[in-house]
């Protein structure tokens, strides 16, 4: 134990007295919290609608209307000429193109009903998709308009329907921040602990002073501890830095328990430390240890579920996360700072954080080698 | 008094060798080690013993493979063959009770640049083992020998050279080991630091500690107590330098050194 309180000294006296190391620790979470979480939005604001309205009747107006007063819509254009529309469709220009044929009011009086056209730029689908839900909102709103006029009338009989009601639990109001944050702070605290352990112990590599510690009777199992506990520390300052920046910022709701969310954070930077710690065993330089732990975590974080949910991904990708620790990590921060879950709804990925923490770690500390 | 032992011993390296082992058991022991990179031969059946007390010199020209038995030595590298002990214990069973009975010092500079000279002692006294209360005494004494009390709290990185050096052997020195390995220690240090750097190593030897050093600097080799010179892997002379010297028929170590090494293929 005092060994590794003398390694502990060490490594906390030169993490402090390194500069360039500790502005990172600090505006890391800074720029990550205060940029990428407004950035990495998919929220739908401001979708350029070009209006090709051949009809010009009243009816036709109260539709386009009703996309005037969204907010999520912006009429950039119009015209009779779908070509225009087209072309500037395809110059993105406008986002999609909304048809209102001819005989549009005629129909809807005569036949009850009438159909529209709707020409979306679907080079992102999701974005497509979320215009059509949009679209879709606004235009049975202008339905039931016309139905209720049409009720006012003697002698007419609304047909019968279902309404449904829905309501949102646990992110009411749909803010696509407290969705993010949670996620962008897992990769947060992924960086700086990945980097600065896997970095840390190749730089001793470099500079010669492992040689002078390899020559000591010092422990494989003690020199790993000593190399992991100070980055696990740093990190876990860091994600409760980028905890009150979110809470501060964003509102974000913390239902759940602190002390469960930096217990789970602990055990998860075991595994991402050890990886780290592990990659720098078998590199002979800091360049290297940068290119082989950049790999894996663009791996991690793009399979993790940050930014596309797990769930519509394929089978065989949903398998492979199994053995990706941040994939655990996001999915607790959200289900307890959002949802406020306890242990016993994360036991499952207490289990497995657990088996990928000491294998990674096992793995470092078997594959360090005090006699080459 | 070890020199003047052997000084009186016959002109013969077996006989020297011999006389010695006869009087006291080997602190190094070394029998046939083989080193192999791939099909590269580093060590080609090296045989020695070092004894108690001796400032054994490790000579040769870059790339004779003078490192890589010294490494060996250490527990830093493993061998490919041979019989090897290191303060009684046996290199391949027993590599972490040697660690505890030996200091080493890299041709890498290896204290902590970003370190106070303070906190470099700490930090090493604390991984042998000492108490805080042996640290400070010995922290005190070391200080005061090598004169440099007044940059107890400077960072390593602002001393020169020669003063790094000095303090990296002091600090080799913490845990009290039985032997000390140094890989080239006064590389790029200027004269009189170096003379400062072997009086060091002088009063380390009469403690009763035993020295084992590879040098390039041939004044430094008539230091030693006995000299081994390797050419191309294997060890093409053994012996103290008055008897080399007689051997070879040359005035200084420069004139020994200089006749085995022009037989040298390898270089680097």
């Amino acid at each position: 134990m005092r060994t590794i309180k003398y390694i502990l000294q060490k490594e906390f006296i030169q993490v402090l007295r390194n500069k360039t190391m500790l502005r990172m620790i600090i505006m890391l979470p800074l720029m990550q919290m205060l940029v990428l979480v407004f950035a990495a939005t998919y929220d739908l604001k401001n979708v350029d609608v070009y209006v090709v309205d051949q009809d010009l009747s009243d009816a036709s107006r109260g539709l386009v209307n009703h996309f005037e007063a969204s907010p999520f819509f912006n009429i950039h254009d119009a015209s009779f000429d779908l070509e225009d529309g087209m072309n500037q469709l395809k110059k993105e220009e406008s986002d999609f193109i909304l048809v209102i044929p001819p005989d549009f009011e005629r129909s809807l009086v005569r036949d009850d009903k009438v159909g529209v056209q709707l020409l979306i730029n679907a080079i992102d689908g999701n974005k497509a998709s979320l215009i059509y839900q949009y679209t879709r909102s606004i235009i049975s709103g202008y339905n039931k308009e016309v139905i209720m006029k049409w009720k006012s009338l003697p002698e007419f009989n609304p047909p019968m329907r279902v309404e449904f009601s829905d309501s949102y639990w646990f992110n009411p109001e749909l803010d696509y921040k407290w969705y993010m944050a949670p996620g962008i702070l897992s990769i947060l605290v992924t960086i700086i602990g990945m980097f600065l352990s896997g970095m840390n112990l190749v730089r001793e590599k470099e500079m010669g002073t492992i040689e002078q510690l390899n020559v000591t009777p010092i422990k494989k199992w003690q020199f790993m501890v000593g190399k992991l506990l100070p980055f696990l520390v740093i990190a876990l300052l860091d994600l409760a830095f980028g905890l009150v920046i979110a809470r501060v910022v964003f509102n974000l709701p913390i239902e759940g328990s602190l002390v469960l969310l930096f217990g789970f954070g602990a055990l998860y930077l075991v595994g991402v430390l050890g990886l780290g710690l592990f990659i720098s065993t078998v590199t002979e330089t800091q360049q290297q240890v940068m290119f082989i732990t950049f790999f894996f975590m663009m791996v991690f974080i793009l399979m993790g579920g940050v930014f596309t949910p797990v769930e519509s991904m394929p089978h065989w990708a949903q398998q492979l996360n199994r053995i990706n620790p941040i994939y655990y990590f996001i999915r607790i921060m959200r289900m307890v700072s959002l949802k406020g879950s306890g242990f016993g709804d994360l036991i499952q990925e207490f289990f497995s954080l657990t088996v990928i923490g000491i294998s990674f770690l096992s793995l470092a500390i078997w594959r360090y080698r005090k006699t080459s | 008094m070890k020199q003047g032992k052997i000084e009186n011993s016959e002109p013969d390296t077996m006989t020297a060798t011999e006389n010695l082992s006869a009087e006291r058991t080997p602190v190094i022991s070394v029998k046939n080690l083989v080193k192999k990179f791939g099909n590269f031969v580093a060590n080609d059946h090296l045989t020695f013993d070092v004894f108690k007390g001796e400032i054994f010199g490790f000579l040769g020209a870059n790339g004779a493979g003078k490192t890589t038995a010294m490494r060996i030595l250490c527990g830093l590298s493993s061998p490919t063959s041979g019989e090897l002990m290191v303060s009684g214990y046996d290199v391949y069973k027993q590599a972490e009770l040697i660690k505890r009975n030996i200091g080493y010092m890299s041709q890498k500079f290896s204290l902590y640049e970003d370190m106070t000279v303070a906190e470099n002692i700490r930090f090493y006294a604390g991984i042998y083992g000492l108490s805080v209360r042996q640290r400070k005494e010995k922290e005190q004494v070391m200080l005061q020998k090598l004169n440099l009390e007044s940059v107890r709290d400077k960072l390593i990185a602002s001393l020169p050279l020669g003063w790094k050096q000095k303090l990296a052997f002091s600090i080799a020195l913490l845990h009290d080991p039985k032997i000390i390995f140094l890989d080239e220690p006064t590389g790029g240090v200027d004269p009189i630091t170096r003379r400062q750097f072997w009086d060091l190593i002088y009063e380390a030897a009469a403690e009763g500690k035993t020295i084992f050093v590879t040098t390039h600097y041939m004044d430094e080799a008539e230091y030693c107590s006995r000299v081994s010179i390797m050419v191309d892997g294997r060890i093409a002379a053994l012996d103290t330098p008055d008897v080399l010297k007689k051997q070879f028929g040359a005035d200084n170590m420069n004139g020994v050194f200089l006749q085995l090494a022009r037989s040298a293929t390898r270089t680097d």
